[in-house]
């Protein structure tokens, strides 16, 4: 991989690499910079008193941990979707297998709407729990139904080509050594599965901190209690208060790319370790 | 290798005998994992679906075809439609040239290029709208000079298009660059050594190989583009008939109490989706379909 260029007969290595950068340049590198350049309008002092005031701190440990609990309950049920489709097959498997991209090319504003009528007070499912004193809507809960929703297919899609390409070799190795199906599974099988697992849950956990149009309107929005980091920088800039929303968003900027750098370090090391075999 | 493959394809047919074997589970287990996954995906991915369409028509055809004729819809989706016919075809150029460079050849810096190219997917697309403004806006940095010059990028098109185009950019480069992968460079250097130029060796060589995988690419870009609501609504500033693409104006019938409306237009939004798995399912089993071709 690494080294200078190697010579290929092939043409284009100068055009397709100038396209590259100039777009990623103009499109991608320029304007995030634009974001951290705007936080030198603002001293080390105004700048942690911004994101450490109370209303701030709260939208991040709200966005934070309902995007926590989503890709937890998305590692359960998402290994459970692709064991069962990769593993079983039933009626109606490909549809199911189909349903599990829809949260990737659904619009969230469209996905926010209608989890929102199902979950309301009034709403299709809603109804039936608000007698039981169980409120979805408006609630973390309803937040971290949206990113149940949104992180779903990042789980499932990144579990099943692993668990497809498992050679079914070793369960039966596993079992001729004397081991149980469940015994099998827990210590053959998963351990093959958890660096994609790792990045599924990472890669969903990521998306949930900066998830916006499908977290709005079902949160309800109340300052301290529902209120999400993405809108509150939504709301700092809806007031002018540009140098504030900058500070929120850089905090939100530098936790997501450290997201990455661990979904980056987990497969440098799933990598490294399919190579050594 | 062959036999390897042959034994895993054995084990996996669904036989009668299957049941009790010691590499699957008991049937109990099976139908009772089933039945966690269609309910779990039900609750989660199905009623939504339902929902859009139900709520959308709860007062009748009438009302449902009034929403999408309303002016203020149709402008609204023109310019969902104008701005992806601008985004989507800038990022396919963007996605077929990175994917050529880093399937193609081996260079210093490859692997940091690659998680260049997936940093939209981290970003928030709050924040990815907030860039723009902070770049064209009023007190942005750009934007004294494109004052005096009277023109407008964010509250206009132009920052909706350029917001768009960060938030769809990896699609179509995600999609290729496995492929291209996968496939290798020796047919395009059998064709570069038999004297084609450049174009020709990806037009007759490389396209034919890659053409479904980028078909998919486009439609979920196209998706993408034409569904992105928070970094658009950042840049924005929601002047009906004027900057709302359809997202916003579902936000804005929403937050209106329009329910019917809100749905009926949220509806076109879910057929576009269902319209991009299908055009998946097509494209896997064309795959499928030619992986079946070349071992026969």
């Amino acid at each position: 991989m690494k080294g200078s260029r190697s010579r290929s007969v092939l043409p284009g290595f100068g055009l397709t690499m100038g396209i590259t950068v100039l777009y990623l340049g103009i499109i991608v590198l320029i304007p995030l910079g634009c974001i951290f350049l705007k936080t030198s309008d603002l001293s080390w002092g105004e700048f942690w008193t911004t994101v450490t005031a109370p209303r701030v701190m709260a939208s991040y440990r709200i966005s934070l941990l309902t995007s926590l609990a989503a890709a937890l309950v998305n590692l359960l049920f998402g290994l459970i979707v692709a064991w069962v489709l990769v593993r079983y097959r039933f009626p109606g498997r490909k549809l199911l297998d189909s349903l599990v991209d829809l949260p990737f090319a659904l619009p969230t504003a469209v996905a926010g709407v209608a989890l929102t009528a199902i979950y309301a007070p009034n709403g299709w499912i809603g109804q039936w729990l608000e007698p039981l004193g169980l409120k979805v809507a408006f609630t973390p809960l309803g937040i971290t139904i949206a990113l149940i929703f949104i992180g779903l297919p990042f789980i499932v899609r990144t579990v099943q080509p692993v668990l497809e390409d498992l050679d079914k070799e070793i369960e039966e190795a596993a079992v001729m050594l004397g081991a149980g199906r469940w015994r099998t599974v827990l210590r053959v099988v998963l351990p093959e599965l958890t660096p994609a697992l790792l990045t599924g849950f990472a890669l969903a956990f990521a998306r949930g901190i900066g998830e916006y149009g499908s977290v709005v309107f079902i949160s309800g929005n109340m300052p301290m209690k529902t209120e999400i980091a993405p809108l509150l920088i939504m709301t700092k800039l809806e007031s002018f208060e540009l140098e504030q929303a900058t500070a929120i968003a850089v905090v939100l900027l530098v936790m997501s790319f450290a997201m990455l750098l661990v979904i980056n370090y987990i497969q440098w090391r799933a990598s490294r370790r399919a190579l050594a075999e | 290798m062959a036999g390897g493959i042959a034994t895993s394809r054995s084990v996996r047919k669904p036989a009668p005998a299957d049941i009790g074997r010691p590499t699957s589970e008991p049937a109990a287990v099976r139908w009772l994992l089933i039945g966690i996954a269609v309910l779990f995906l039900t609750l989660i991915v199905l009623l939504p679906l339902i929902t859009v369409f139900v709520e959308g028509l709860k007062r009748g055809w009438e009302v449902y075809l009034s929403a999408l004729i309303d002016p203020d819809a149709v402008s609204a989706l023109k310019l969902t439609l104008l701005v992806a016919a601008i985004a989507v075809p800038l990022n396919t150029v963007f996605g077929i040239a990175a994917s050529w460079l880093i399937a193609k050849f081996s260079f210093r810096g490859k692997s940091l290029l690659l998680s260049l190219i997936d940093l939209p997917f981290s970003v928030s697309p709050v924040i990815a709208g907030f860039m723009f403004l902070l770049l064209f806006g009023a007190q942005g940095y750009l934007g004294p000079w494109l004052d005096e010059r009277g023109l407008q990028v964010v509250f206009a098109p132009p920052g909706i298009v350029l917001a768009t185009m960060f938030v769809t950019f990896p699609f179509v480069a995600r999609e290729l660059i496995p492929l291209m992968q996968a496939q290798g460079i020796q047919e395009e250097e059998a064709a570069a050594t038999l004297g084609a130029k450049g174009f020709r060796i990806f037009w007759s060589v490389t396209l034919p190989n890659i053409k479904w995988g980028l078909l998919y690419g486009l439609v979920l870009c196209n998706a993408r583009a034409m569904g992105e609501f928070g970094a658009v609504s950042v840049v924005s500033g929601h002047i009906r008939g004027e900057t709302n693409t359809l997202p916003l104006h579902v936000e804005i019938l929403y937050n209106e109490y329009q329910f019917s409306a809100s749905f009926a237009a949220a509806s076109l939004l879910m057929l576009l989706a269902l319209l991009t798995l299908g055009a998946k399912s097509l494209v896997e089993w064309k795959t499928a379909q030619r992986n079946q071709d070349l071992e026969g």
